[in-house]
């Protein structure tokens, strides 16, 4: 999905097509998600990032079809940006906020796995270390302590931070619904699919996730 | 009232503020002479414009013309005189890449005058035809822990990461390096790539009786008025800086959506030309696409949308609101261009047309206030041969006895790799998106980055380089130095160096003995190039660099492209596995004049530099080009600022992979490990390929020593010293995070994007 000021769309397109997909190129202003079984939202600034981060890309024509999409159980991964928002979208609970050190930060970073059951995290072991890139501006995550306790307790956190690279609550790098096919993560998994341009190819497995999980739903 | 032409003629006697403006007497009488009648209100602004030195490169011009007399070779397709040049790097791809100052303006206002930088520079690459695709920043500031380098620095890096991250541009590499002389006028430039199939080059002259000019992209605002006549055609006084609204503020965002809007407009093939607008705004894009094209052009100055109702026509043509960009579009085309700028919500607006004859007519509200040649704006300003003296300290400064040597300890070591221009400058690069569009290969802190431009594996390397202290001890031998080091980090990673931009930051040029400094390093680059077969595509003089009379060091920048066809093959700079063979490539002297050793450990600056041997660098080069070409090498690191130690460290950290080193008999161990002779590089070979590698150096005659081999987890130089690779890192990382505040978060990942 494109929306005026996204950046990492031919990324997540190349990570689809690595993984065996094929990528289908939609735009914020068709309202048609074109018969695909999934959806990523890139990461990037979209409209600017003004206002708070995914706040205007909520408000998208495509968005009450991708909401209704997401509902109806297609899974749909938010990277970064995207993850902004699928919160925006209030698909996901919780927000993201300005860096506790208030500063971009881009370096290659370590998650842990905590769910290995989502459309998107099956090809993983619960537990399991993964090396992907963190760049974000605005990645530290916030929730209630209800909502917070709630994630934990339901299995929803789907990846911890090893080593907190922007002062997210509890660690979290990323969350998943109640039903399991809508993920957001802050850090890449789409850079880090081919050896010769990230730090391995550790993210690969969110893209081949979900041709699984398509692929046994089918 | 607004001072129109026909207002102009019937008070001819007037006076105008020509000097406030920046115009000499000279230069007035001049104008006065072209128009024969005295310039409206407007036109002196553009004359003022045109003809300052950020524009015109009066100073400079009679200099850089030995620039367009070395051999151009097969591979560029568009030279200087253009936004940017443009090399042919095969599959039917063409690359565009220029480098460009923008020190007076991030000096006034750190952020936004960095943050314009890079917008600037990007549109100058997109207004070729290309896709831009990657930024770097040479960045050069006073004392590290100089309390003023703590209001420049972090604004500096916040706005070019903050502007490059939201454009979705990888920051590739760069360069951050401190020294008083930068102090109050730190250099911030910015380079940017970027890629376009060949049918898509497109020009800037306008053409074509009856052609729209469509002015798109953001509203025009008061802003950076006197930007480029005033701002960066003066020196700053004492009292610093205060010239705030003469500083651009960017948007990244709107620039994004210009961006895309502009290469769809290309593919479909629908303008005629186009141009930038950048500093100088309306006045240079609409005086500089009609003297190119050698036509007419009548603009409504009164159609330009506005941020602020109440501007004025001198105004509107004067200010350098940022993301705006000028095309000329034939009246079938209008449609499609204006649906085309609306589907990215960029503005596009009709302002004019192409007209019969020579003369560029700019209206207000249908009367003339700008009646002029273009030409005579774009091409007749003043050129200068300007007065030159060799620095009168000169012979003083390169007899100047050096400290004395010192025995190498691990205390030494340890306090050069933490030395702020070679400790480690992640606290700066952690805030660049370096991998955004998913095609880097090699970034910082590699000798050079890397791109991948085609799934075929073809791809480009590039460095930045320049060394102010050499630079002031001899300025021909100091631009050669800053060429060849740029070369060697290019050919390190397997690269085929094949283009040379510059950006060229010195002083007054109303100062002879800097104007000497300009003359000889213009003259040694452009040696230089000649033997290595690198033309220069393109660049960017920036005079003025002093402060109270006190020019900076001469600081020429150089920039290399080079060329894989399969960047698979890259070498990285780091150890990449234990029990590899350590060769050192080249040959070490005495020669630590204008050395780091000298600067962080006494702050001496004296002697002569490092010896230029071109023909080694061309050969030192095709070796590791070969080396890397056929699979020999496990990695490869120019030899530079704080020589064989500093390689050594940055190879050993890259991966966390130590070394023994067994320095051969010869120069002391002093000598060995930090003197800066050029034309060296350090890198490792498997075991299997060691006698290959050796074999092929030696029939082709480079040095090669075999220096120890890549083991453990110290660096352990034999007889010398031993450092463990823990504490290595700690003193090379906890420089710039103790004086500019902690890094993000705690992770000790390393960030280099290399695997």
């Amino acid at each position: 999905m494109t929306f005026p000021g996204s950046l990492d769309d031919r990324d997540a397109q190349r990570a689809a097509r690595l993984a065996g997909a094929e990528a289908v190129p939609l735009w914020h202003a068709d309202s048609s998600l074109h018969d695909v079984d999934a959806v990523v939202l890139p990461g990037g600034f979209s409209y600017g990032d003004y206002l708070r981060c995914g706040a205007i890309a909520r408000f998208a024509q495509v968005m009450p079809t991708l909401v209704d999409a997401a509902k109806g159980g297609m899974p749909v991964l938010g990277i970064c940006n995207g993850f902004q928002v699928l919160c925006e979208s209030h698909l996901l609970p919780g927000a993201l906020t300005r860096n506790q050190h208030l500063h971009f930060v881009h370096r290659d970073q370590p998650l842990e796995i905590a769910n290995a059951a989502t459309a998107w995290t099956n090809a993983y072991q619960a537990g399991q270390v993964i090396t992907v890139p963190v760049k974000n501006g605005e990645g530290c995550y916030v929730g209630d302590e209800r909502t917070l306790d709630e994630l934990e307790a339901e299995g929803r956190v789907i990846a911890y931070y090893v080593g907190n690279p922007n002062g997210s609550m509890r660690d979290i790098a990323g969350i998943t619904n109640e039903r399991g096919n809508v993920v957001g993560i802050m850090p890449h998994p789409e850079h880090a699919v081919e050896a010769l341009t990230g730090p391995g190819t550790d993210g690969l497995g969110f893209f081949s996730s979900v041709l699984s999980s398509l692929v046994a739903a089918q | 009232m607004i001072d129109s032409v026909k207002n102009a003629c019937a008070t001819p006697t007037d006076a105008m503020p020509y000097a406030e403006l920046g115009l000499k007497d000279d230069e007035y009488a001049r104008i006065l002479e072209l128009l024969d009648r005295r310039p409206t209100a407007s036109e002196l602004a553009m004359y003022s414009i045109m003809w300052s030195e950020h524009c015109s490169y009066k100073s400079s011009k009679v200099h850089l013309s030995q620039f367009g007399k070395i051999p151009k070779g097969e591979r560029m397709l568009v030279g200087m005189g253009e936004n940017a040049g443009v090399i042919d790097v095969g599959e039917g791809l063409a690359v565009t890449f220029k480098v460009e100052s923008h020190n007076h303006p991030s000096y006034v206002e750190p952020y936004q005058g960095a943050a314009t930088g890079i917008g600037g520079i990007v549109r100058d690459i997109l207004t070729m035809g290309a896709r831009p695709v990657l930024v770097m920043d040479p960045l050069r500031f006073g004392d590290a822990d100089h309390p003023d380098t703590k209001r420049v620095l972090p604004g500096i890096v916040a706005g070019i990461g903050g502007y490059g991250n939201c454009l979705g541009l990888p920051n590739i590499g760069g360069e951050v390096v401190f020294d008083p002389s930068y102090q109050g006028n730190p250099l911030v430039n910015a380079l940017c790539l970027g890629v376009m199939p060949v049918e898509r080059i497109q020009l800037s002259a306008a053409r074509g009786v009856g052609n729209i000019v469509v002015l798109l992209g953001a509203k025009t605002g008061r802003d950076g008025i006197g930007g480029v006549s005033v701002l960066a055609s003066a020196t700053f006084d004492e009292d610093g800086p205060a010239n705030r609204p003469a500083v651009q503020v960017g948007d990244p965002f709107m620039e994004k959506l210009l961006i895309e809007a502009c290469l769809e407009i290309f593919d479909a093939k629908l303008v005629e030309g186009i141009q930038d607008l950048g500093g100088a705004g309306l006045t240079c894009a609409l005086s500089e696409t009609s003297a190119a094209g050698k036509s007419g052009m009548v603009a409504h100055l009164d159609r330009v949308p506005l941020r602020e109702a109440t501007m004025d026509p001198t105004e509107v043509l004067a200010s350098e609101s940022q993301e705006r960009m000028l095309a000329i579009v034939t009246p079938d085309n209008l449609a499609a261009v204006l649906a085309i700028a609306h589907k990215w919500g960029v503005i596009a607006t009709a302002i004019g047309e192409v007209t019969e004859g020579t003369r560029l007519q700019i209206l207000w509200h249908g009367e003339a206030v700008v009646d002029v040649e273009p030409g005579s704006l774009a091409d007749d300003g003043p050129v200068y041969h300007r007065p030159m003296q060799r620095p009168a300290d000169l012979a003083s400064l390169n007899e100047a006895v050096a400290p004395d040597y010192p025995e190498v300890s691990k205390q030494l070591l340890l306090a050069m790799v933490a030395s702020p221009n070679l400790c480690s400058k992640r606290w700066v690069v952690e805030q660049y998106d370096r991998i955004v569009m998913g095609d880097t290969v090699l970034a910082w802190p590699e000798d050079a980055g890397v791109v991948r431009l085609s799934e075929s594996g073809l791809g480009i390397a590039l460095a930045t380089d320049g060394n102010g202290r050499y630079t002031r001890l001899d300025p021909y031998a100091g631009a050669q130095l800053a060429l060849v080091e740029a070369y060697r980090n290019v050919a390190a990673t397997g690269a085929v160096p094949i283009s040379v931009t510059n950006c060229l930051n010195f002083g007054s040029p109303e100062d002879p003995e800097v104007m000497w400094q300009f003359a000889e390093a213009t003259r040694g680059l452009a040696d230089a190039c000649t033997v290595l077969e690198t033309p220069v595509s393109g660049g960017n003089v920036s005079f003025y660099n002093s402060t109270a009379g006190t020019p900076i060091n001469p600081t020429p920048v150089v920039g290399v492209l080079g060329l894989f066809d399969d960047v698979t093959r890259r070498t990285p700079m780091g150890f990449q596995s234990e029990g590899s063979t350590l060769l050192l490539l080249g040959d070490t002297a005495d020669e630590l004049g204008g050395s780091e050793w000298a600067w962080a450990m006494h702050r001496h600056l004296g002697g002569v530099p490092p010896r230029v041997d071109l023909t080694r660098e061309k050969l030192l080069a095709e070796v590791l080009i070969a080396g890397s070409r056929d699979g020999m090498l496990d990695s490869a690191h120019d030899l530079s600022d704080g020589g064989l130690a500093q390689a050594l460290v940055e190879s050993a950290l890259a991966k966390g992979v130590g070394a023994r080193v067994v320095l051969p008999a010869g120069p002391t161990a002093f000598v060995q490990l930090f003197s800066e002779s050029a034309g060296r590089a350090l890198v490792s070979v498997p075991r299997s390929e060691e006698l290959r590698f050796s074999e092929m150096c030696s029939a082709r005659g480079l040095p090669c020593t075999r220096i120890g081999v890549t083991d453990g987890d110290a660096l352990d130089v034999q007889d010398v010293l031993r450092v463990g690779l823990e504490e290595l890192r700690t003193a090379y990382e906890a420089t710039l995070p103790a004086l500019f505040g902690p890094l993000a978060g705690a992770s000790a990942a390393h960030p280099s994007v290399a695997s």
